[in-house]
């Protein structure tokens, strides 16, 4: 009997050491392979875009446009901030990941809501990010989590207890360098970019070991003397002149190429302080991940008097083009303008308006605008918050359509003033002015519950493309402007927001509203959805708090 | 002639802890004593020994003149962690009686040879990215709490345990038992990393069983180690301040 007892407990004690180390190598680590077939395992939600082809397009199909009518609410999460809210959060087998202003982590359980932890990450006073302390998600490598943040730190933290691992500082916040994107992993590297386009930057994409930290490459977006594409620059325009990267870019495996947005040159609107194309302003640039180097760019928007920003996430398709199959990149800019790139070399297919446009009369064969300034005094349209911004776009693979939230009928005074370069200082050379003299017109900051600005000033919609003729499949048109991103799924659902506070789930195919919830504040940033226990969820964030529907 | 602020620093003295007073001595001669001297008399108008002061009259104050500098006189703003803070404190406050050769000076190398050898403690505790996360991370633990805190828990964990750091012991209605660290815990769930550290929320609606140990898991060290070797594990957690 003892003898038998002594080798069952030294089994025992086999078992749960084996049991132990398997358990602990099923930490959520989450590898280079994970986050390149992310799209295989969707009830994760992995990377800000959910996919590296910046599609934001989930295979769940447990909601669908039979149900989603049945949609509950199941849990809400208030954040401890008034800022606006645009944190696209992460979903980690059944762990959620969240930023809130101005640059805490928080571990949720995504069944629940419940908080497992929260890193508060203390913010330097000299940070000064031009448009509000927001911050737009992490980034999972391994087990670790990585946070770009609005003093232009890079923090890595255990994704289980919350504790800091290192903190590299990226850039100089004292002097306009800010971040608040999502960083983008590839293989062992963080890659992140900064803001900071209304202060006089000198804007980059860099990218740092995520083991320790150590920056890998730089890529500043304006060429220094002696590179190419300093020509585009006079004097010393280049050492001030913006070009920031503040969204998070895409990845093409296959091409080892990551896509990057670049932002408005500086300062914004006063051409004559930057003459010349001011490379790489407003621009894609394929870069080579593991080096930092320019493999091809293509510019939307030179010598932009406008903000025009080009920093929208690329979309990465796979389509047939002219009855060939070709690697496309899609793009609806905030210039206007839905664009088709090879994205293997950058050349030019096609491109057209999306929305109203009287700044260019269209593009030449080579994608440039053929610019048409308008009077001094009289509007330009797109305004300054453009035909789109910065809110994810989404494409179904299924559907095979672009979905935009747009900015429809939308334009903007633009009136170029004066500036000196201050380190630090505001450097935006402008004095815009709505359409309508005296009259509220939309911008990119908040509004209270009463829309001012109503029809006149223009509205929002979500508008699905035919990436192939850039014509219209449907328009689903708000009242109010929407800065809100799209989320499609396999059962050809579309998941959107607005200013208006609702959010909304339309037929992705058709554009016909089959459900909506007022959640009672601007929605900002893109919903996501995830699966735990075999139910599915759709996150979004509204107001200051994050709302999670699942079905009845 | 006694000052106000000197009679209540004598009056107060009895109770700061030898501990923080040996780790604000420390401090204080690395960062002090080029201007305020080695016996805190070198600047006009000031002697921390014998509590002469020309504004401080509180703890509070002497904490806020340390953190936030005086301006226009050369006395800069330091960035002290909580620990830092309350050593200085305790040390300006005890500079007359203060005898270094009395003191039992913790050996910071010494004291981290035993955390990862015979003092057990990485067994348990995670320290700059390595080690179990089971009980709490120390990578911070010499910002957060004090010397002699950090001197108490080592002989009496369960009195110096934080009660958000209690262990949980749930049995699920299936019969499963899941142990962990509390986390958080509300009147309808509680949320814990478990032993093979797994993120876990409970329902306590399917639970059978849910009890909270008061107990500390972590062993006293009153008897394990002698004083010597307690003072050089207290110096080692008192480098431990973080990734800055």
């Amino acid at each position: 009997m003892s003898g038998t007892n002594r080798v069952s407990r030294v089994w025992t004690w086999a078992l749960s050491a084996l049991f132990t180390l398997t358990a602990g190598a099923l930490h959520a680590q989450v590898s280079s392979d994970r986050l390149l077939r992310s799209s295989s395992e969707p009830q994760n939600w992995l990377t800000y875009s959910g996919n590296y082809a910046g599609q934001r397009y989930s295979l769940l199909r447990q909601i669908e446009p039979a149900n989603v009518k049945n949609l509950e609410l199941k849990w809400v999460f208030q954040e401890q901030s008034l800022q606006k809210f645009e944190s696209t959060p992460l979903v980690v087998d059944g762990i959620m990941y969240l930023t809130q202003s101005p640059n805490d982590v928080i571990a949720l359980d995504a069944k629940s809501g419940h908080v497992f932890w929260v890193y508060h990450y203390p913010v330097s006073p000299a940070a000064r990010p031009c448009c509000g302390v927001v911050n737009r998600g992490v980034a999972i490598f391994g087990n670790t989590l990585f946070m770009a943040t609005v003093d232009a730190h890079l923090v890595a933290i255990d994704a289980t207890n919350g504790h800091p691992i290192w903190n590299t500082k990226v850039a100089e916040a004292a002097a306009g360098y800010a971040m608040t994107l999502s960083p983008l992993v590839v293989k062992d590297k963080v890659i992140v970019g900064v803001a900071g386009g209304e202060f006089g930057i000198r804007g980059f994409i860099s990218a740092y070991d995520a083991r320790t930290g150590a920056q890998a490459w730089r890529f500043y977006t304006i060429p220094g003397p002696g590179e190419p594409g300093h020509e585009t620059w006079q004097g010393n325009d280049w050492e001030h002149g913006g070009a920031p990267a503040w969204v998070t870019g895409s990845y093409d495996p296959d091409l080892n190429l990551i896509y990057w947005g670049t932002g408005n040159p500086g300062p914004d609107f006063n051409i004559s302080k930057r003459p010349g194309d001011n490379l790489y302003a407003d621009s894609v640039v394929a870069l080579d991940p593991d080096t930092g180097k320019l493999k091809w760019y293509f510019q939307f928007t030179p010598n932009d008097p406008y903000d025009y920003d080009s920093v929208q996430v690329p979309v990465l398709a796979d389509a047939d083009w002219n009855s060939a199959p070709r690697k496309l990149l899609l793009w609806g800019n905030r210039n206007g303008f839905f664009y088709v790139l090879d994205r293997t070399n950058g050349k030019f297919l096609f491109g057209r308006p999306f929305v109203k446009v009287n700044w260019a009369r269209g593009l030449d064969d080579y994608g440039r605008p053929i610019v048409t300034p308008q009077p001094a005094g009289t509007p330009t349209f797109p305004g300054q918050q453009g035909g789109t911004n910065w809110y994810s776009p989404s494409y179904s693979p299924r559907t095979g359509l672009m979905y935009l939230s747009a900015w429809e009928d939308y334009s903007t005074v633009f009136v170029g003033i004066p500036a000196e370069y201050k380190e630090g200082q505001r450097y935006t050379a402008g004095a815009n002015t709505g359409p309508i003299p005296g009259a509220d017109s939309p911008g990119g900051g908040q509004h209270g519950p009463v829309n001012t600005y109503t029809e006149a000033t223009g509205h929002g919609a979500v508008i699905a493309l035919d990436p192939h003729t850039g014509e219209r499949k449907w328009t689903f048109a708000m009242h109010d402007v929407t800065t809100s991103g799209i989320l499609t799924t396999a059962s050809d659902l579309l998941f959107t927001g607005g200013r208006e506070g609702y959010f909304q789930a339309l037929n992705a195919r058709t554009g016909e509203l089959l459900w909506k919830a007022n959640l009672g504040g601007d929605i900002i940033s893109g919903p996501v959805t995830y699966e735990v226990d075999g139910k599915q969820y759709i996150s979004v964030d509204a107001g200051h708090a994050v709302f999670v529907f699942a079905l009845r | 002639m006694a000052t106000v602020a000197s009679a209540r620093a004598q009056n107060a003295a009895p109770s700061y802890p030898p501990a923080d007073i040996e780790y604000g001595a420390k401090i204080f001669r690395a960062q002090c004593t080029g201007c305020h001297g080695v016996n805190g008399d070198q600047v006009a108008g000031v002697n921390l020994a014998a509590g002469q002061f020309r504004s401080v009259l509180s703890d509070a104050d002497l904490r806020a003149v340390v953190s936030n500098g005086i301006p226009g006189t050369p006395m800069p703003p330091f960035h002290f962690d909580a620990s830092e803070l309350a050593g200085i404190v305790a040390y300006v406050r005890n500079m007359r009686n203060f005898d270094a050769r009395n003191a039992s000076s913790g050996d910071a190398s010494r004291g981290e040879s035993l955390f990862n050898g015979a003092g057990n403690c990485a067994s348990c505790h995670r320290v700059n990215g390595k080690g179990p996360r089971v009980a709490p991370d120390l990578s911070d633990v010499g910002a957060l709490r004090t010397a002699d805190a950090l001197g108490r828990i080592l002989v009496d964990p369960t009195a110096a345990m934080l009660p958000v750091n209690r262990s949980v012991r749930a049995v699920l209605k299936n019969g499963k038992t899941i142990t962990g660290r509390r986390l958080n815990e509300d009147t309808y769930s509680v949320q814990l990393i478990d032993e093979q550290e797994h993120l876990v929320s409970l329902d306590k609606s399917d639970l059978r069983e849910f009890t909270v140990i008061t107990t500390s898991l972590m062993p006293s060290y009153k008897d394990k180690l002698n004083d010597q070797q307690r003072a050089d594990l207290v110096a080692y957690l008192l480098t431990l301040k973080g990734t800055k």
